[in-house]
């Protein structure tokens, strides 16, 4: 039952074969069974939910329901939430309490969704393994020797372990669609600002965007469909932003017709063999159904991964600042001056790899070097955009892999951050464009998850889920559940 | 690129202890030297990217729409008196 997709569970609740009170009991078992040896919520207060759950009974009796009415959704631990702890995966957060929800959040309240706990994810979202968390690492169902994938590693292990039938992660550089693809569920990064950014903590805010984690492409329409909307108090909430109609997009099921480009650039030498010999099968698969398929390129993508670790690092260097142990969060003991406390709270507070990036975004930005690096940077970052404008001058989507290797070994990539960074080869550049990707499961290597990637012009997110819901009707792939825990 | 990295972790007001440092320091001159391929790449007369849609920030009218919540703001801080936030003495 705990592998049922949010469709299916709204037709049980609809029925009256569950209530919002037993769904919440049969996923906080699930929970209670699996979350010790796989470490995927962070956080999760029985009474909480259970209450939610109560509540969203009574309301179903006397209004009817509402688009989530009683769906449990499992929180990445980066949006805030004015119940329980929101502490990003850091030390420096550790027991912090949020004064507000975050606009994502109050849009899931009031759609009558249950809040399921918070998940574990890299620290500040920085990482793509899950393994610079606070709280240790968490572990990729389908092989617990190896990582979920991350920045949003605990959302896609409980979604894909059926801990939580969907989940909330955000994406900065791939970290909704790369674990989605190494735990072999369905992930979207909405176009960049479409969804409100308030009250989620601030990494890159040139690049950072909210999104559902789902079983099916349906799931993550109908949940998309309640998290986007503009928000008058963000800023980088676009206010006229073309509307799609996120159901109504997935219902055919069709790509007849479909242009589909395949950039010669996300298919290159190093990468896995299987994860090679999946993703060309299913563009096979696009071509039976109809599709065409294109070759076309992208030259500037080899410098993305350059790009980001300029741009990413040098904005989270400014909002990370905000950490100085006066407003919230950890402070040192006995300062002997302000210098010191800053100084010390913040090096007690924040782990390696935050570390390493506040660092290359300050160098980055100080005096002598801001033109050479950020401004630079920027200006390939132009560069990127004009390569995918000119590729959908030709076609209507984009397919790559969604990452060149499967689920590695915990500490396998720890030692070496670079080796680390180039993990998210084939996500970056469209977090740059600003643009929407969705990664599902298109089969596996050596028994682990392949993710496949689609990418369409910004707005465009219905062209992205007509071609997805096509693809997975006609493959098998979502009724795959891994060992873990039994089925 | 030879990078001071104790010089660099001060502009970020992080302190680094001389094991940090001796981590910290190699790795971050690696990054760099992998950042150091945008040199490479021709950008004349190629404007920055200010906004991923080249859309303005938007503007509104200045005027309080939030109220006064100052008492349920603060309270996540380690030290407030009277509403200020306490720290160290600045001047002596």
């Amino acid at each position: 039952m705990t592998y049922a997709t949010l469709s299916e569970l709204r037709a049980q609740l609809d029925s009256g074969a569950q209530t919002a009170c037993s769904l919440a009991e049969a996923y906080l078992e699930r929970v209670q069974a699996l979350n010790a040896e796989l470490n995927a919520f962070v956080h999760i207060d029985a009474d909480e939910v259970l209450e939610q759950a109560a509540a969203s009974d009574t309301y179903r009796a006397s209004h009817g329901p509402r688009p989530l009415e009683g769906l449990p959704i499992a929180i990445k631990d980066i949006f805030c939430t004015q119940d329980g702890p929101t502490q990003c995966c850091s030390n420096i957060l550790k027991g912090y309490r949020a004064p507000y929800d975050a606009h994502v959040i109050t849009r899931l309240k009031e759609a009558g969704a249950v809040l399921f706990g918070k998940t574990n994810m890299d620290e500040f979202a920085m990482g793509s393994s899950n393994e610079t968390s606070a709280f240790g690492p968490c572990r990729n169902p389908w092989d617990t020797t190896r990582i979920p994938g991350g920045s949003s590693g605990g959302s896609a292990c409980a979604v894909a372990a059926g801990m939580a039938p969907a989940a909330l992660g955000t994406d900065t550089g791939g970290s909704i669609r790369q674990p989605a693809a190494l735990c072999g569920i369905t992930g979207l990064k909405p176009t960049y600002g479409r969804v409100s950014r308030r009250g989620i903590i601030a990494f890159a805010s040139s690049l950072d965007q909210a999104g559902p984690m789902t079983r099916s492409v349906e799931d993550t329409a109908l949940l998309a469909s309640v998290m986007c909307g503009h928000d008058s108090a963000d800023a980088t909430s676009v206010a006229d932003a073309p509307e799609v109609d996120w159901l109504g997009a997935c219902a055919a099921r069709d790509m007849k017709g479909l242009k589909i480009g395949r950039p010669r650039e996300y298919f290159i030498d190093g990468m896995d063999a299987g994860v090679l010999q999946a993703v060309e099968e299913a563009i096979e698969t696009c071509r039976e159904l109809g599709a065409e398929v294109i070759d076309v390129s992208l030259p500037h993508t080899p410098a993305a991964v350059a790009a980001y670790y300029v741009i990413a690092p040098s904005e989270a260097s400014a909002n990370l600042s905000r950490y100085d142990g006066v407003r919230f969060g950890h402070r040192c003991e006995a300062p002997e001056d302000l210098l010191d406390m800053y100084t010390r709270t913040r090096d007690e507070g924040f782990g390696a790899e935050v570390k390493r990036r506040i660092l290359t975004g300050s160098f980055a930005l100080s005096s002598g070097y801001y033109d050479a690096y950020y401004l630079k940077a920027q200006k390939v970052r132009t560069l990127i955009r004009q390569d995918f404008l000119q590729a959908f001058a030709q076609v209507d989507v984009l397919l790559t892999p969604t990452s060149p290797v499967t689920a590695f070994h915990i500490g396998e990539k720890t030692d070496d951050p670079l080796t680390m960074y180039l993990a998210d080869v084939f996500t970056i550049a469209l977090n740059l464009a600003g643009l929407p990707g969705l990664s599902q499961p298109c089969g596996f290597a050596d028994g682990l998850p392949v993710g496949l990637q689609w990418i369409a012009p910004a707005w465009q997110e219905d062209r992205i889920l007509a071609a997805a819901s096509a693809y997975e009707a006609a493959t098998d792939w979502l009724s795959q559940t891994p060992a873990t825990g039994g089925n | 690129m030879n990078i001071d990295v104790q010089k660099v972790a001060m502009l970020a007001r992080i302190r680094l202890t001389d094991e940090e440092a001796a981590e910290l320091g190699p790795q971050l001159e690696q990054i760099v030297g992998y950042i150091d391929q945008l040199s490479g790449i021709g950008t004349d007369n190629i404007a920055p990217t200010a906004h991923p849609h080249d859309i303005a920030m938007p503007l509104r009218a200045d005027i309080v729409s939030n109220g006064n919540r100052r008492e349920i703001l603060q309270q996540p801080a380690p030290a407030t008196e009277a509403g200020l936030y306490i720290v160290p003495k600045v001047i002596e």
